[in-house]
């Protein structure tokens, strides 16, 4: 690649706390890498693993799931049921060689625009540190 | 193929000041489906909408993109507009370029402008996948709960009884009328507040649309807009409230080792365990404080009474002196009171707020019992307070309460309480101060100048002094009433106080600041009066999330939107009014509660609904059975049924919320959330991993 690297970062937001507070920090003007772009679905509930691993195999670098925080959760329960999933998930990205820190589980609630920000901009250190996407190597 | 339309907002300069709109423009041309792309500076105005419904018009797009700020808002908003324009309105997608783009990323205008390019794509990936979806319609119930029995609680009630709606007022004391029955006047008229407020008391809880549940709390939430069930506790009275006529005979009787801080007058007297909380409650009915009950005849409700030798039952005071045997202990009674369920279509949270203690304010000699919050200073100068409106400083508030009782039993005594001749304000304690709260609390400017006004008033040798940091006195004829004080000789000092010192005289010495002289000032004050902050209730958090709503990071309920939907809150049909969603004075809680009962009207008014058909679909050739889905579901949603001599599972969708869990779980992909289809999401992602190149289906 000619250009210098720079991280895809894809997160997929619960509706009513993630996506909310991504929207927030926006309001608020809390700055975090532009290279964070979020991907809305009714709650963390509503993941598929496939699509953390569709994602990778395209070519993102780093993937966050946004849920609400634990017993705040707008469907009363799918952010635990995001939560099983994610660790099986971990697991298998283990197995197939890929660094389970490029996927990431967060609660982040409607109010916290700016742990939003803050967790980005953390999240997209960790995955500069750790490079592109083997897959896409 | 379809024919899709991007429009991309300016919003003046919030998106364009950021984003580089005709890159953007080339860049969305060219992608696949995309025939018409247009921007404009706002979208969402009148003629913004317009080029929209032209296009579909026209017949040129039968899909819409629309970049702009964010669908939280917004999508509802084109939405209609496709529909006007007789395109099916799921047919519409949004990408945010505003408050996930150009807000957050606004000094790196390149990169912001080649993340609006991927958001756009990956809008536009989603929208060639859309389906026409049908709304759906269910029944409302048209019954209303309103959580708080204060001055909002009460409007808010009282206007929708009127309306003609069914109305639950739940209120967790005794009585209704919150903190605003402790205020002794209010600004800016200087009207009596029990006079404003007990004549609304009394007609709300004889309205024949209001049902009264005082003593009472919210202890579940289930259901959605329209048919919410609640579950209430009644909380145990241990008076038969059917026999009770508010009579008070039992009020006196109560042994002194039974008395505790009467909570009316903020802790300055004292209370029996049986107690009506002020003598103009409503209902006007006593409760037995089972914490403060020393039992003194030996039983307990429902016990055998002890016996005199000759074989006479001993009774408490209280059950001997009742004329109606409603404090009878003969019967047991259940600790936990009683649970009743509720059917509304609606809920208005109304639960008020309390006042900082003192205790946290170690600088201001927080144990001198002559320091008082402002709360108190009103039961003080209150007719129906400790003192009967007499001014005394407080720690000479026992000497008046034993006069007092000498006096009623007729005895010769005199009085030997001690008068002030000095008051201090100050101002912003725990309000504007980074260690507690940053949040001003609206209010205390403006009742420190009324509780001076009318001591100066009522006592023209009293030397007032108000430490203010900012004295912020906006709002209808308050000014006028902040000079009408500096008239009457009240000191305005604009400074902050340091420190305030007990003593040994039960005087106090307050050292401050007069930012005006420049320099430290100390003054020996009789009373010290502060200001402490407005609190959300703590038990609002609980509260919160068993009706699903947010708080913000201070505590006060986060309506939907600040400027648009201020009564709203992120679960439909929940409506917030009062001090639970923030600092702020009569007139406006009043306001808020008009607004939050309207809305809850128009809400329940038509008697249906409507709500979008997000919600999962099971295709039965593609389901196996299997029985995973359903016990996944929060909702119980999913049942199985026979199709063709199969097992398959069944969605009912008037209890489906569209959450997706099911879809996502199934691994047979049978299950289809509308609205977020796995192809649909899955494109979206695809697109932005592969920045802004949609794959080819």
């Amino acid at each position: 690649m000619s250009e210098e690297w720079e991280p895809n970062i894809i997160v997929i937001a619960c509706n009513w706390c993630t996506y909310q507070a991504a929207d927030l920090a926006g309001s608020l003007r809390y700055s975090y890498p532009p290279t964070v772009k979020v991907v809305r679905v009714p709650c963390s509930g509503r993941v598929e693993p496939e699509f953390v691993l569709e994602a990778l195999i395209n070519g993102s670098d780093g993937v966050l799931i946004g849920g609400c925080h634990p017993g705040d959760c707008h469907y009363k329960e799918g952010n635990y049921k995001a939560l099983r999933r994610f660790k099986l998930l971990h697991k298998l990205l283990t197995e197939l060689g890929i660094e389970p820190e490029r996927v990431r589980l967060e609660w982040i609630g409607g109010s916290e625009g700016l742990k939003f920000a803050e967790v980005m901009k953390e999240f997209d250190a960790t995955i500069r540190k750790l490079g592109p996407n083997p897959l896409k190597r | 193929m379809p024919k899709i339309g991007v429009y991309i907002c300016h919003c003046g300069e919030n998106i364009a000041g950021a984003v580089n709109i005709e890159e953007v423009k080339k860049f969305v041309e060219k992608l696949p489906d995309v025939v018409v792309v247009r921007d404009y500076l706002f979208m969402c105005s009148d003629p913004g909408q317009e080029i929209i419904k032209e296009d579909i018009r026209k017949g040129l797009v039968d899909r819409v993109v629309v970049a702009a700020c964010t669908p939280r808002t917004h999508e509802p908003i084109f939405r209609k507009a496709c529909e006007d324009a007789g395109l099916n309105k799921y047919y519409f997608e949004m990408a945010n370029i505003r408050d996930q783009c150009s807000w957050a990323h606004w000094h790196e205008k390149e990169k912001a402008t080649e993340k609006a390019k991927q958001l756009i794509a990956a809008a536009v990936a989603k929208a060639r996948l859309l389906e026409p979806l049908e709304d759906r319609y269910v029944e409302l119930n048209k019954n209303v709960m309103v959580v708080g029995g204060g001055i909002a609680g009460i409007f808010a009630a009282l206007d929708l009884a009127n309306a003609g709606f069914k109305v639950y007022l739940v209120e967790k004391s005794p009585s209704i009328g919150g903190n605003m029955a402790k205020l002794d006047k209010t600004f800016p008229t200087n009207d009596c507040s029990a006079c404003i407020l007990t004549p609304l008391m009394v007609e709300v809880a004889n309205h024949p649309n209001v049902e009264l549940l005082t003593y009472s709390e919210v202890e579940a939430v289930e259901g959605t807009v329209g048919n919410f069930r609640v579950k209430v506790r009644k909380k145990q009275t241990y008076v038969d409230w059917e026999k009770c006529t508010g009579c008070g005979a039992c009020l006196n009787v109560c042994p002194p080792k039974a008395r505790v801080p009467d909570e009316f007058n903020e802790g300055l007297s004292l209370r029996g365990a049986i107690y009506i909380p002020f003598p103009q409650a409503v209902p006007k009915k006593a409760v037995i404080d089972p914490d403060a009950c020393i039992s003194c005849s030996g039983r307990w409700f429902g016990e055998e009474p002890r016996r005199t030798k000759d074989g006479k039952p001993i009774l408490a005071p209280c059950e001997k002196v009742c004329p109606t045997g409603a404090c009878s202990r003969d019967e047991p009674r259940d600790p936990n009171g009683e649970l009743i369920e509720l059917n509304v279509g609606s809920i208005i949270v109304a639960t008020g707020y309390r006042v900082m203690d003192k205790k946290h304010f170690k600088e201001f000699a927080p144990d001198s019992p002559n320091v008082i919050t402002a709360l108190q200073m009103e039961r003080l100068i209150s007719a129906t307070g400790p003192t009967e409106g007499k001014l005394i400083v407080p720690s000479d508030i026992p000497k008046y309460l034993e006069w007092k009782k000498k006096v009623e039993k007729g005895k010769e005594a005199k009085l030997e309480a001690r008068k002030p001749h000095v008051i201090t304000f100050v101002s912003c304690v725990g309000s504007r101060d980074e260690r507690f709260h940053t949040y001003c609390s609206k209010v205390c400017c403006m009742y420190m100048l009324k509780q001076a006004m009318l001591l100066k008033e009522k006592y023209p040798d009293l030397d007032i002094y108000i430490f203010f940091i900012d004295v912020r006195t906006p709002g209808k004829d308050f000014d006028e009433y902040y000079m009408r004080c500096r008239k009457l000789g009240i000191k305005i000092i604009k400074g902050k106080v340091g420190g305030v010192q007990r003593l040994p005289d039960e005087r106090l010495l307050v050292r401050g600041y007069d930012a005006d002289l420049g320099k430290p000032v100390e003054l020996i004050s009789d009373i010290v009066v502060l200001a402490t902050a407005i609190e959300p209730n703590t038990d609002l958090k609980d509260l919160a999330r068993k009706l699903g709503i947010n708080v913000g990071a201070e505590g006060f309920l986060r309506e939907r939107h600040t400027k648009l939907y201020p009564v709203d809150t992120m679960t439909e049909g929940v409506f917030i009014c009062g001090c639970a969603q923030g600092p702020k004075d009569i007139p406006d809680s009043v306001a808020q509660a008009k607004a939050a009962a309207s809305s809850a009207m128009s809400l329940l008014a038509p008697g249906k609904m409507r709500v979008e058909p997000l919600i999962s679909e099971v295709n039965p050739e593609k389901c196996t059975g299997c029985g995973i889905c359903a016990p996944l579901c929060p909702y119980g949603a999913i049942e199985y049924v026979e199709v063709d001599g199969k097992r398959r599972a069944k969605i009912n969708e008037a209890i489906c919320k569209g959450c997706g869990v099911c879809t996502a779980a199934c691994p047979s992909k049978a299950i289809t959330l509308h609205g977020f289809t796995y192809e649909q999401v899955l494109a979206q992602i695809k697109t932005i991993a592969r920045k802004g190149v949609i794959e080819e289906v």
